[in-house]
């Protein structure tokens, strides 16, 4: 029985290892110096860690704005999305009218609709709309975020119904009884209380931001300033050469930020899964 | 009652109007605009002005259906979904019963390595795992002594490949759904079922599946619906498709015909026959949730 439970024990550490493996193996690649990466014997380790290739990425390809991009579209769209998605979750949870359940069956449904293939519509849409409203056209920040925030809504409101329902109607009730008006329990009473909530789903909606690559690719067609993460790693496969340092160091900066997001709200996501699948 | 009570305002239409303008603006409009658009003849010639927007009704379905190429990216897309699903779920629920028989600390270990690779970008992962089995600098290939071997040109490996990205990066998911569900079935029961003489074997099939089902149910329908969507994997690791496009699933299909060759009639044809196949997924999911006693 002990020999048993070392052995799922070391099974499960082995497990772990190959499942990082490819997280350190990219790291790893970003930190060697550039003749270890052309190396036709790669070693597990590197005996001079260099910053190199950041450095490469960094100031001769003007990775940062890229990533300041991403960062900017990703935070107003957890911005926007959380917010609407709040007033949503508190209408279905706290008042019943008609086609309430259609509505949330829609909301579920919006969920499996193929993305990639509303970007066909979506790209002539945000061509039309940009030669009358300037800022969310083709080549724009505002595209992206005006669809991101729509393709994360229908699950920030699944997710966020389970929260507000949680919490008891009789708060509510005795705060309007001290006078206080819708708007005040809204703000008031509501907001702080699903706070939690809102830090889960804000995780999500900004990976989805964050990580996108088909609308970056589809409607930052031109405007290289104004290009994402995504986008701008894939300068770096070259026809002749792949620059694999680069590539690397390119793909731990976008990794890092959405890896040291995800491990401090683990506990809080688990939780969050659990009430948005089993409410 | 008090819920009642409120019924007759008209608060939770102010509440529900952003998320309908979004919604609906963003949505349901570019929804109609696909199927539109999958009755029109629309190329190049028609977006730039030069010739008239025309209705050609059932064509580019009829022709869709007609060509051999459809046909052979649907059952590619068939299959390799579910090659993904059957690798993810394995892997996913032999893990999660693992987590439940190992101490403390392993557990922890797997639980956060498996949360890292959920966390990566499906971009970062893609190259990551590029470079990996690169043809002749990837550690892998060097490991098996096959340097030189591109993973890419064979259709079986470069869609292996792919695959592999896929089960790595999502069964977490299913790992860790499953996990927090074994846990929550209450020990009482468990050992009640032992101590009327219930052996392993027996209890695992007449008491954790049953109570697991509904909690499978979702799992399994989560990832037909991730793994028949795959999108950025394939686009970047096999190049938009594979050689002579031979790693094309549907969605990637329809992307190309649409912005590659300008078929954006074709492509949203594509585009309609994806969504009615996902809707169908949908509607066993729903009857699944329905099942499973969950008040909408």
């Amino acid at each position: 029985m002990r020999l048993g439970r070392r052995l799922l024990d070391a099974v499960a550490v082995l497990v772990a290892l190959i499942t990082v493996f490819p997280i350190y193996w990219m790291v790893l690649a970003a930190v060697k110096p550039a003749g270890e990466i052309q190396s036709l014997h790669q070693r597990p380790w590197t005996a001079a860690p260099s910053l190199d290739a950041f450095r490469r990425v960094l100031a001769v390809n003007d990775f940062g704005r890229y990533l300041l991009n991403s960062l900017v579209v990703a935070l107003v769209v957890v911005a926007v999305s959380g917010l609407i998605a709040f007033l949503a979750a508190v209408a279905l949870t706290r008042f019943r009218f008609r086609f309430r359940t259609t509505l949330l069956v829609t909301f579920l449904i919006a969920q499996m609709v193929p993305i990639e293939a509303l970007t066909i519509p979506l790209f002539f849409l945000v061509r039309d709309v940009g030669t009358v409203v300037p800022g969310v056209g083709l080549n724009t920040l505002g595209s992206l975020m005006l669809v991101h925030t729509a393709f994360t809504l229908p699950f920030a409101i699944w997710m966020l119904r389970g929260f507000v329902g949680a919490i008891p109607d009789e708060l509510d009730e005795a705060a309007q009884l001290d006078g206080a008006g819708r708007f005040t329990v809204l703000w008031r009473v509501l907001l702080p209380l699903v706070a939690p909530g809102l830090a889960a789903t804000s995780v999500f909606s900004f990976i989805h931001a964050w990580n996108d690559f088909l609308f970056a690719r589809t409607f930052i067609i031109s405007e290289a300033g104004n290009q994402t993460l995504p986008m701008a790693l894939l300068v770096f496969f070259k026809p002749d050469e792949n620059d694999w340092g680069a590539i690397m160091a390119a793909s731990t900066l976008m990794t890092l930020p959405v890896l040291v997001f995800f491990l401090i709200v683990r506990r809080r996501l688990v939780a969050g899964l659990g009430g948005a699948v089993k409410d | 009652m008090s819920r009642a009570r409120r019924a007759s305002t008209r608060a939770p239409l102010w509440l529900l109007l952003p998320a309908a303008v979004v919604l609906g603006g963003l949505f349901l409009y570019p929804m109609y605009q696909l199927g539109l658009l999958s009755v029109l003849d629309f190329t190049q010639a028609q977006v730039s002005g030069g010739q008239p927007t025309r209705f050609v009704g059932a064509e580019n379905y009829t022709r869709l259906l007609g060509d051999s190429r459809f046909w052979e990216v649907l059952l590619s897309t068939v299959l390799f979904a579910a090659a993904c699903v059957l690798a993810t779920l394995a892997v996913g629920a032999g893990l999660a019963v693992l987590l439940t028989r190992v101490s403390r600390i392993p557990r922890l270990l797997l639980s956060l390595a498996a949360m890292a690779a959920w966390a990566v970008p499906a971009v970062s992962g893609s190259t990551t795992w590029m470079f990996l089995f690169d043809t002749d600098l990837g550690f892998v290939n060097q490991l098996l002594g096959i340097e030189g071997f591109n993973w890419m040109y064979d259709r079986y490996t470069a869609f292996g490949l792919v695959g592999a990205v896929v089960v790595w990066a999502s069964f977490p998911f299913v790992m860790v759904t499953l996990y927090a569900g074994i846990e929550a079935v209450p020990k009482s029961v468990l050992e009640a079922a032992a101590l009327d003489g219930a052996g392993a074997w027996r209890s695992f099939w007449q008491i954790m599946v049953p109570i697991l089902r509904p909690v499978l149910a979702i799992v399994v329908i989560q990832s037909v619906i991730w793994d028949f969507k795959v999108f950025t994997q394939i686009y970047i690791m096999t190049r938009g498709g594979g050689l002579a496009g031979q790693n094309l699933t549907l969605n990637v299909y329809a992307y190309q015909q649409a912005f590659a060759s300008s078929e954006y009639g074709r492509g949203a044809a594509i585009g309609v026959v994806m969504t009615l196949i996902l809707l169908a997924v949908t509607l066993v999911y729903l009857r699944a949730l329905r099942r499973s006693g969950e008040q909408l």
